[in-house]
């Protein structure tokens, strides 16, 4: 009982802020929606026993790509309300299209049995072990090679946001390491004699 | 009454369907469409991980790290495309945005 309390509160919630995600009018609000939404998925991860997952996404979402979103959209100077114009126009036929996949994916969702023969990892078999060293157990051993490639697409992805992003301003004023190291003592400094009582011609 | 596999299920599909709708009402506004693909898959993830869980099998929660990671990519480098639109033209409507050359 009280699982599903918790269950429809969440979903509700995940449900409504993903509604205002699309429809807020200013965007900081439809990011401030989003992060509410990964709460809530978070939540639903935590009810179906996920956890791990659910830290990683608040962490990772919450922390890093809203965060991101939050940035941008504060950075750049744009009129947003100009680019809602088409909103009226095109919501029937959005809410037609995603109305005929609703349809579709819970006709599959509710048609859908489990089959009892289905296979089950080693890391599972298990209960007494909880779900972050399992997942660990599958991740370092059987799947070692794509959560290799998981790093270099990230490490891709780095690199080609900075690559993106990074301009060489002409008009600052920056040091330049090369012609630091390069200048020699003489071109600076000259050294003379002084004679008592006569001073120094500059 | 349990919650059980088709509960998540019918939440995911819900889930996603209001992300197919911010795409094509909001297809303008490329920030807010980043967002609905951000939407559409956390419902991949919910289905992913409510299968792994109701059916045993962790790999698709090792798929999911995957999915988040491709996502996280996906946003970065969708972000650092729109700044270097913003700064090059002053604006971001999505329709204007058919030169990527330069």
């Amino acid at each position: 009982m009280m699982t599903s309390i918790i269950f429809y509160l969440f979903s509700a919630v995940l449900l409504a802020s993903a509604v205002m995600v699309i429809t807020a009018r200013n965007p900081v609000y439809a990011v401030l929606f989003l992060i509410l939404c990964f709460f809530n998925g978070a939540g639903l991860f935590l009810l179906m026993g996920a956890e791990f997952l659910a830290f990683i996404l608040l962490i990772v979402y919450v922390g890093a790509v809203a965060v991101l979103f939050l940035f941008v959209v504060m950075m750049l100077d744009v009129n947003f309300p100009a680019l809602r114009q088409g909103f009226r126009r095109y919501l029937p036929v959005g809410g037609a299209v995603a109305l005929v996949l609703l349809a579709q994916l819970v006709l599959v969702a509710s048609a859908w049995v489990v089959d009892p023969n289905v296979l089950t990892t080693a890391g599972t078999a298990g209960a007494a072990i909880d779900n972050t060293r399992a997942l660990g157990r599958v991740l370092y051993t059987d799947y070692f090679y794509p959560f290799q490639v998981c790093g270099l697409i990230l490490l891709v992805a780095m690199t080609g946001a900075i690559v993106l992003t990074l301009r060489e301003r002409k008009d600052a004023l920056r040091q330049k390491p090369c012609r630091q190291v390069n200048k020699l003592a003489s071109d600076i400094v000259e050294i003379k004699k002084v004679t008592t009582g006569q001073g120094v011609e500059i | 009454m349990m919650i059980g596999l088709s509960h998540f299920l019918v939440v995911a599909a819900i889930l996603f369907s209001i992300g197919v709708i911010g795409i094509i009402v909001n297809r303008r506004n490329i920030i807010v469409l980043l967002m609905s693909i951000e939407l559409i898959l956390l419902a991949v993830n919910i289905n992913f991980v409510a299968f792994s869980v109701y059916q045993h099998n962790l790999i698709g929660q090792v798929f999911t790290m995957i999915v988040l990671t491709v996502a996280a990519a996906e946003t970065a480098i969708g972000l650092a495309i729109l700044v270097v639109t913003f700064r090059n033209r002053g604006d971001i409507a999505v329709e204007h945005v058919n030169r990527m050359k330069g």
